[in-house]
């Protein structure tokens, strides 16, 4: 009887008889004030009387009885209660005679839900992930899966925002290979580029900045650029690469291809270095399940594959 | 006993039912900004101004100055006048109406700037919640003392609503707003998760089972009898409908919360007392248009009496449709939906508001002295103009309120969602314009009745009615 008050913290256990008696005796009280004040034989029609004596403010009441199907409503209300407590959970005490609960109603429509859906997902997870994006069925339910679970921080368009990265740019910070995508979905990734504000003064940033944006022809001050340079062989390179190109194993980007996942303005490319950056993608393998992980990475690839260019 | 000099104590009613225009029109205003940012976003100009701190001003502002403020005029009309005394200490009722007014202006200020303790119809902060509780104490003091020196041997009717009321928002507020103050502007709840939530919600559904239902039924049992010439129809409906009705009512707040880490049994017993409900709501709309029996004809030519009938039928509507939304399966549907939102303003537009206006009609001229409104048709046209606004805001949240709820529940036969629900909310945009619409139709009859309240006041004075002695009838035959 009392898993289910001890796991809620709503109440204590001790009190849940008190709590069960209350309930039933308030319905009880309902029944009494009715039964009361019912309908004795011969009252109400034409010659029905004001009540009592009193006026106020000129005011007075008649005393009809209580109307039948009014008072036939409040018992049917009532009693219908009484049933429904001795059958679902309401008297605390006692889960009710037909055994339901919130989480056996879960269970039951999660069991038929998996039975239902499991074998269209589990069919798909017999194929790699590249034939899967041939299929033009599989890619009707992946990019459903998108519109759910992904739009919210890539865009209905995939096209992203600041912060949340293009998926159809062709340029990928961990891979674009049908499996690098299907494993940043599953277990999601940590894009960590650390703070160097306090390392480095702050003419120190701006150069770097101007130097990173030289990588791909973007500087306006070259001769700040050419300041940066030294900096960046030696604190930047080791995860950005001596070239700029970066390195799809930590995530570091490339920063020759003119894509600015924080803009690409002197200011926002000096706030990464000086503040640094968090970027999270959260790993769905527990949310969605491998089968349709697998899906989604498909549409992703697909999407990326005939849209790229395009941008 | 009665004196000839004594007078009833109008001043303080007269300033309350003309600031529950005033309110009226600031909290409708302020809806309908709201209403507009829906369908154009980028009227969300400032944070000031943005959606999610106009909210609860509009919230706020309706139901606690517009409604609040006609609660205070009409009890303390009500009570001293079915009393046959004057109101009990007269400089206490003279500090509730300063001290309301001080904390509605402190929360069109607090609220904006974003000031909030978080939780629904109980935002404002803790210095503003110690300044309720004060008004609130002083308003039962006024309330129970006037009742408690009065000259009818037995206690009208309206008055039992208005005392539960009263009784029952301070218990609501101080339980529910108990909180630990970390600086002059910041509380945490001095509950947590799942209690946290209950104890919310239980003063949520009883903020409008008390102060949105008991304290307007008690304005309608003074005013349709009145307004309408006729005894109510049965005391034993009032009787046993009123002890019902606040008694179930405290039940009824875990059906805010079903399928949430609430308890199975608390969400049943919830969806059952709302359930119960029913009867006890329904009993107070029969008494009121059955108390019209004999009398239906005035109802073509009377259009305060045409506001108060029709907010009865608004009121029967409403309490039909709350226990149904109460049902488990219904609320899978319709939870988080319009549909809601269309349940609440029929309550609010149709019922709390239209017995509202209805007793500020009644109550003005004799307030003043006059025998009646500067215009009757003005009267007519706000009724029409108003019972339209409700009909284009309610159908249109109905419609989009269904429609979100089997939009977010499609699913695709592979069990993907048929709608991601950046799709609902397009779909949803012509009703919230026709919503919009419908809140400018009801904001607009709001200034006719400002208008025509302004010239029946203009250059009166407020009246020294005389209070009449107590007559105890003879037993009259129908």
């Amino acid at each position: 009887m009392t898993d289910d008050i001890l796991k809620s913290g709503l109440i204590s256990a001790g009190w849940a008889w008190y709590v069960a008696i209350f309930t039933m005796a308030s319905l009880v009280f309902c029944l009494w004030i009715l039964r009361a004040n019912r309908t004795q034989k011969g009252e109400g029609g034409k010659d029905v009387k004001l009540h009592g004596t009193n006026q106020w403010d000129g005011l007075r009441e008649w005393d009809n009885p209580l109307p039948k199907w009014w008072s036939n409503l409040f018992y049917i209300t009532v009693f219908f209660s009484i049933g429904y407590l001795l059958l679902y959970p309401g008297l605390i005490v006692t889960p009710g005679a037909l055994n339901w609960s919130t989480d056996s109603l879960h269970r039951a429509e999660v069991q038929d839900a998996k039975k239902q859906f499991d074998p269209i997902f589990d069919a798909y997870m017999k194929q790699d992930v590249k034939t899967v994006a041939a299929d033009k069925g599989a890619l009707q339910i992946g990019g459903r899966l998108y519109q759910t679970y992904c739009v919210q921080c890539h865009g209905t368009d995939m096209r992203g925002s600041k912060g949340f990265p293009n998926l159809v740019d062709n340029d990928w910070l961990y891979g674009g290979t049908p499996e690098a995508i299907k494993t940043s979905i599953l277990d999601g990734r940590n894009g960590m580029m650390p703070a160097f504000g306090e390392q480095l003064k702050p003419d120190q940033v701006t150069d770097v900045a101007q130097y990173a944006l030289s990588l791909s022809g973007r500087s306006s001050a070259p001769d700040a650029a050419k300041r940066g340079e030294e900096t960046f062989k030696t604190t930047c390179a080791a995860c950005h690469g001596p070239d700029g190109k970066g390195n799809p194993a930590l995530g570091a980007p490339n920063l020759t291809d003119n894509v600015w996942l924080y803009g690409g303005s002197v200011a926002a490319v000096a706030e990464s270095i000086g503040k640094g950056r968090q970027g999270k993608m959260p790993a769905h393998k527990d949310l969605l399940g491998e089968p349709r992980v697998h899906l989604l990475a498909a549409y992703v690839f697909a999407q990326s594959q005939s849209q790229a260019g395009s941008k | 006993m009665g004196n000839d000099r004594e007078v009833y104590n109008y001043g303080v009613v007269y300033k309350f039912a003309l600031m529950t225009v005033v309110w009226g029109i600031v909290g409708m205003l302020v809806g309908v900004i709201i209403a507009s940012q829906l369908v154009w976003p980028q009227l969300n100009l400032h944070e000031f101004l943005s959606y999610g701190r106009l909210r609860p001003l509009h919230t706020n502002a309706v139901i606690f100055a517009f409604g609040g403020c006609a609660l205070f005029a009409t009890s303390y009309y009500v009570v001293q006048r079915t009393c046959h005394v004057p109101l009990f200490a007269p400089k206490i009722a003279e500090f509730t109406f300063w001290g309301w007014q001080l904390i509605i202006v402190l929360a069109a200020v607090t609220l904006p700037l974003g000031f909030t303790s978080g939780k629904e119809y109980a935002e404002l902060e803790w210095p503003i919640d110690i300044l309720i509780a004060v008004v609130w104490v002083a308003y039962a003091v006024v309330f129970f003392g006037t009742l408690i020196k009065r000259r009818t041997s037995h206690i009208y009717v309206a008055n039992w609503f208005f005392g539960a009321f009263i009784l029952t928002v301070a218990i609501l507020h101080i339980v529910n707003s108990a909180e630990m103050p970390v600086s002059l502007t910041k509380s945490y709840s001095a509950y947590a998760g799942v209690q946290d939530a209950m104890i919310q919600w239980w003063y949520g559904h009883n903020a409008v089972g008390f102060f949105l239902t008991a304290g307007f039924l008690g304005i309608m049992y003074y005013f349709v009898p009145k307004q309408a010439e006729r005894p109510v129809y049965s005391y034993r409906l009032s009787l046993v409908h009123f002890w019902a009705l606040i008694f179930t009512y405290m039940w009824a707040g875990p059906h805010h919360l079903h399928y949430t880490a609430l308890p199975d049994w608390t969400q049943s017993i919830g969806m059952l007392f709302s359930l119960v409900l029913l009867a006890p709501s329904w009993g107070g709309m029969i008494n009121g248009i059955m108390t019209l029996s004999g009398a239906w004809h005035k109802l073509r030519d009377d259009p305060i009496l045409k506001f108060l009938v029709t907010s009865l039928s608004f009121y029967g509507m409403s309490t039909f449709e709350g226990p149904m939304m109460s049902i488990k399966t219904v609320n899978a549907l319709s939870h988080y939906t319009d549909w809601t939102v269309g349940h609440v303003h029929s309550g609010a537009l149709g019922w709390v508001a239209f017995v509202s206006i209805g007793a500020i009609y009644y109550m003005i001229p004799r307030l003043v002295g006059k025998e009646k409104m500067y215009s009757t048709k003005l009267i007519e046209i706000h009724f029409w103009t108003a019972t339209l606004a409700i009909v284009l805001y309610i159908a249109s949240m109905w419609i989009s309120g269904v429609m979100q709820g089997l939009m977010w529940r499609a699913v695709n036969v592979d069990g993907t969602l048929t709608y991601s629900f950046v799709e609902s909310v397009k779909s949803s945009y012509p009703f919230w314009a026709i919503r919009f619409l419908g809140g400018v139709l009801y904001l607009g009859s709001m200034f006719i009745m400002a208008y025509n309240v302004f010239m029946t006041v203009r250059g009166s004075k407020v009246s020294n009615a005389v209070v009449p002695p107590p007559v105890t009838g003879a037993v009259a035959a129908a």
